[in-house]
């Protein structure tokens, strides 16, 4: 018995803008189970006093001066975009 | 049945750096499309970003400014959507520890006083600009992509429309005092939300909110809560349900209408950033960060009614934007009046700027310019018709009004044997008028008057005039 | 032919004007052409531009000439080159050439070494045999049948096979250690910080770090001196100052304490390697180390956190491929969220899509709590455990792969093996704690990998204990069959 629906798995896929087609997402439904049962394994252990790591080192405060470089050239980053107009990357605004 | 109104802001501010939040490209406003970008602004892979100090300083000092109590260790989040303006498909913002957190600012509206709390302020990066054509395409530009942002988020403490205008009228001044934005409306530096419901009189819940867009002015943003009250109290009276959504007010109509939902239903999945290190906030940086905050708004407007005995209402208005209220100091320490120069100011001065459609910055006039034109005026040195002639020279051409008046001749005649001598020659000239007067016409002064003042190319004391006037026709 | 010659023999060749950067990278190029027709551990082979920049090299005076002069090296992938393709061995990225450098790429030019090429890997680095390239399938130079490992493979088996003495690969969760240890090479993965992230793709931004291969531990120490160190463009970067890691390379690891925990030779590893290593293990006792035992309690849930981080950091970081300013394009799409869908679905292979799938998961409402942060105060678990350690014991030793090299298309099926695999290598990338795989000896005719972990910023103290195990032994000097000279 699956964790995931179908649908489930849609739902996900979306927000990840992934296609997912019925077929599809059978598929993968099995395969995030096997994910999930790996980490239900994570809820062995008692966490409730135990600090979240984000950052692996310890540094703090890394900041710059407020002076600009390294800026992009227009013509080398309209390279390699598929669609422009008059400097603008060019896109259909219609979503769907 | 009687409704209250609820209200909440959300106002985003452009911080007025020289670079943007997370990248070092060029921040200012008014480039060509895609000139101010750096690798990090494209999103391209491998490239990480990088915090800009100013931007956290301008944080701090908005917050500190804004009341609030300013973070001692906060992070950056990723806010994840995807958009075209978007280029991540996340938003570096700060989800739960933002730079400043629970302050207020006071507001003064139809007559009473009142806190607005603030919630949050909390440090961001803008995205870039989608322009929609007609044609089925939007185009991209990224230069605002990365701009630094502070979104200021009120508790849902404002009651009426007017209230909105006066917390974002106030907000602006504190905000553009501390120097950390333009806080332009037009230019988009500033930017606001409302969040609005309605609440039967004496319930404690909050009714369902719908959030309204598009406000490009202080006064669309009066209009624009008006109007959805209207419809909400409408909705609400027919017995109907007020549906949570966004909606947008439309300018031409006066109305809100309901925006089309981009995509389905979002789901941020809030990441601490781990590209971005923590701050850790000590007290020498809050105290540097402090020091540089200027006097605010209200201090200032609290000193001229006390020290410089200013009405209330002179106060208020001078201290609206830092530009006019340092320029009133300045004056005030050049040695001029207090309630002269402010009358200047207010009076005008602000005629003449809103008649060029300038702002003082882009006249000639200084402060000590106008301290000596309104010294002239306090030792009687030039009449009030002469100050208003002598102040468009120097809104022309700037200078020094006693150097004007030496130059042109302007100064007042006040001596008594010059004005009784063209005072006969008037009325050597006018016998009919002595004889009208005589004869109980007191308008045929007025008239005498009149000739010796055109006589004297206006620079005679028109007090005095008077004065020396009636005792000439007394004796004939 | 100069390329079965040592990093330090190419070296004085070129310090004597004997041989020209020319021509070694003639002789490297060339070397390429006829061995990478079996190896395929090059997506692209860069022959004008690496020629061009030797030329360049020639003319420097003595005094301009870095600490890597001349020397050729091969680059992973997703590890950013201006002007040469960068494709991540992704369709998404199949033309990009990026305009701007990364920090790595640009030190190891800034040392004197000429880039010859991007080395093949698994798509966007997820995978531990290569095989998920959208491109190629890489061989391991040992058996032409077994896999280089992953995700570095092609930067493993190119320096196996004797196509260049060093190359760049980036390690998440074992990538550039486990390729080594199949391919009977140097892998290091640095401490988290220790090298700018600045131009490598990101996977799991708190888990990269770009690492040196090389044949021997020397190389590999020096390759890490010219990389390493503070970056402007990258705030995790660490401030601390970079050793020339040479100077630690004295032999002398006599009262050295070595801790070895039970489970990295327990269930799951194969007798054969598990007997390599704890060979291994005597020659460094022989050499005067004291060891120990040791329990590493929270290993065991390090595989299940590191999938969830790593995904979850994936599913945010690849969030940028949308088919708008770079990479793959649909053709004919006729919306915007066309775009977004067939660019990320037609662009991603299946493996990056099930993991940005098991990422979203990861981070949306409702398993946010009990998955991601879950995974993060465990990590912290994981990372105390090894603290606690090192306040004993310089290093740890083990595997660094529970098996040799698996064959290629070969599913491993056994949990037991997949479980010791992902425990021998991700809590290193969990702590942010450097180690280095050493070659040392093999099971079934294929290399073994000797694991050694250190402490934050102890990559000194790995390339140390690495050495004398290399002097002490023979293993580094064995070529495979693909690897023999011509």
């Amino acid at each position: 018995m699956s964790n995931f629906t179908k649908e489930d798995i849609q739902y996900y896929a979306n927000f990840a803008r992934i296609d997912m087609p019925d077929a599809e997402a059978e598929k993968y439904a099995t395969r995030l189970d096997t994910l999930l049962e790996f980490s239900d394994r994570l809820k062995e252990l008692d966490t409730t006093d135990v600090e979240p790591m984000t950052h692996p080192l310890a540094i703090v405060n890394v900041l710059r001066e407020d002076t600009p470089e390294d800026i992009l050239n227009r013509d080398e980053m309209l390279k390699s975009v598929e669609d422009h107009e008059d400097g603008l990357i060019k896109v259909p605004n219609i979503l769907d | 049945m009687n409704f209250e109104t609820i209200v909440g802001l959300e106002v985003h501010v452009e911080l007025k750096t020289d670079t943007k939040i997370f990248s070092p490209a060029p921040a200012h406003f008014g480039a060509a499309p895609n000139m101010n970008i750096h690798p990090t602004d494209l999103a391209y892979p491998g490239t990480l970003p990088t915090m800009n100090k100013q931007a956290i300083d301008f944080g701090m000092k908005a917050s500190m400014a804004l009341n609030c109590d300013v973070a001692r260790v906060m992070n950056f989040d990723r806010k994840h959507y995807f958009y075209p303006d978007n280029p991540k498909a996340y938003q570096v913002s700060q989800d739960d520890r933002p730079v400043g957190a629970n302050g207020w600012i006071e507001i003064e509206v139809d007559g009473y006083k009142k806190k607005i709390r603030i919630e949050r302020v909390h440090l961001e990066e803008d995205a870039g600009k989608l322009t929609h054509s007609d044609n089925g395409y939007s185009l991209v530009d990224l230069n605002r992509q990365g701009t630094p942002l502070i979104e200021i988020v009120t508790e849902a403490d404002i009651r009426t429309p007017n209230e909105a205008y006066a917390f974002l009228e106030k907000l602006k001044a504190i905000i553009q005092y501390t120097g950390v934005s333009d806080v332009r409306m037009e230019e988009g530096s500033l930017r606001c939300d409302a969040n609005i419901s309605l609440r039967p009189y004496g319930q404690d819940e909050f009714g369902t909110k719908t959030e309204l867009k598009n406000l490009n002015s202080f006064n669309f943003v009066r209009r624009g809560i008006a109007n959805e009250v209207e419809r909400q109290e409408k909705l609400l009276l027919s017995g109907e349900k007020i549906v949570q959504q966004t909606r947008r007010y439309d300018e031409a109509t006066g109305q809100t209408v309901l925006m089309r939902i981009k995509g389905s239903a979002n789901d941020y999945r809030f990441i601490n950033d781990p590209d971005l290190p923590e701050i850790v906030i000590d007290e020498d940086w809050i105290e540097r960060v402090r020091a540089e905050i200027p006097e605010l708004p209200d201090a200032r407007k609290n000193r001229y009614v006390s020290e410089l005995d200013l009405p209330a209402y002179d106060a208020h208005v001078l201290t609206l934007t830092k530009e006019m209220s340092d320029f009133f100091d300045e004056t005030v320490k050049a040695g001029a009046d207090a309630k002269l120069a402010s009358n200047w100011l207010m009076g005008g001065v602000s005629e003449y700027l809103n008649a060029e459609g300038k702002e003082l910055k882009e006249t000639p006039i200084t402060p000590a310019g106008l301290a000596s034109l309104v010294k002239l005026i306090s030792d009687g040195t030039i009449s009030s018709k002469i100050a208003k002639k002598v102040f468009k020279e120097l809104a022309e051409n700037g200078g020094d009004a006693a150097v004007i008046v030496k130059e042109k001749g302007l100064v007042q005649i006040s001596d008594e044997g010059t004005l009784r001598k063209v005072i006969s020659e008037i009325l050597d000239a006018n016998e009919q008028s002595i004889e009208d007067y005589k004869n109980g016409k007191d308008r045929a002064v007025g008239f005498l008057v009149g000739q010796v003042m055109k006589a004297t190319k206006g620079q005679a004391n028109p007090p005095l005039v008077n004065k020396l006037l009636l005792e000439e026709i007394s004796k004939r | 032919m100069v390329v079965n010659k040592t990093a330090s023999e190419l070296q004085s060749l070129l310090h004597s004007r004997e041989l020209s950067v020319k021509e070694l990278t003639e002789a490297t190029l060339q070397t390429i052409e006829e061995k990478d027709k079996t190896i395929q551990a090059f997506l692209t082979v860069t022959g004008p531009e690496a020629l061009a920049a030797a030329e360049q090299l020639d003319n420097l005076p003595d005094d301009k000439r870095g600490s890597l002069f001349g020397m050729p090296i091969g680059i992973k992938d997703n590890i950013i080159t201006k002007g040469i393709k960068t494709t991540c061995a992704s369709k998404m990225l199949e033309n990009f050439v990026p305009v701007y450098e990364g920090t790595a790429t640009e030190r190891v030019k800034d040392s004197g070494m000429v880039v010859v090429g991007k080395l093949n890997m698994d798509e966007f680095a997820m995978g531990s045999t290569t095989e998920h390239s959208a491109f190629q399938i890489t061989r391991n130079p040992w058996n032409l049948d077994r896999v280089p490992g992953g995700s570095s493979g092609g930067s493993a088996a190119a320096v196996a096979a004797g196509e260049v003495l060093f190359s760049l690969g980036s390690d998440t969760g074992g990538s550039v250690r486990q390729p080594a240890a199949f391919c009977g090479v140097v892998g290091m993965k640095p401490t988290y910080g220790r090298v700018s992230r600045s131009g490598l793709v990101a996977f799991g931004s708190s888990l990269d770090q770009i690492g040196p291969i090389t044949t021997t531990v020397e190389d590999n120490a020096m390759l890490l001196s010219a990389i390493a160190g503070a970056d402007y463009r990258d705030a995790s970067a660490s401030e601390k100052p970079v050793p020339d890691f040479r100077n630690s390379l004295t032999g002398d690891i006599k009262g050295l304490k070595i801790a070895v925990p039970a489970r990295y030779l327990g269930e799951g590893v194969d007798p054969e390697v598990r007997e390599a290593v704890k060979k291994a293990i005597g020659v460094l006792e022989s050499l005067g180390a004291h060891v120990d035992e040791v329990d590493l309690h929270y290993s065991r849930y390090a595989a299940p956190t590191y999938y969830v981080i790593s995904s979850a950091e994936a599913s945010s970081n690849l969030a940028r491929f949308d088919g708008i300013r770079y990479g793959y394009h649909p053709a004919d799409a006729k919306n915007l969220n066309e775009i977004y869908l067939r660019s990320r679905s037609e662009g991603f292979g299946e493996e990056v899509r099930k993991r940005v799938l098991y990422g979203t998961y990861a981070l949306s409402a409702g398993h946010h709590e009990d998955l991601y942060e879950r995974a993060q105060k465990v990590r912290t678990l994981i990372a105390q455990d090894f603290q606690n350690v090192f306040k004993e014991y310089d290093v740890i030793v083990g595997p660094t792969s529970a098996t040799n090299a698996y064959k290629l298309g070969e599913t491993i099926k056994d949990p037991l093996t997949l479980y010791a695999n992902d425990l021998l290598t991700t809590p290193v990338n969990l702590a942010g704690i450097p180690a280095i795989s050493v070659p040392c000896g093999f099971a079934d005719g294929l290399p073994v990998g000797l694991q050694i972990i250190g402490n934050h910023f102890e990559e000194a103290m790995l390339y140390k204990v690495a050495h004398a195990y290399e002097q002490a032994t023979e293993f580094h000097r064995q070529t495979p069959p693909a690897g023999k000279g011509n």
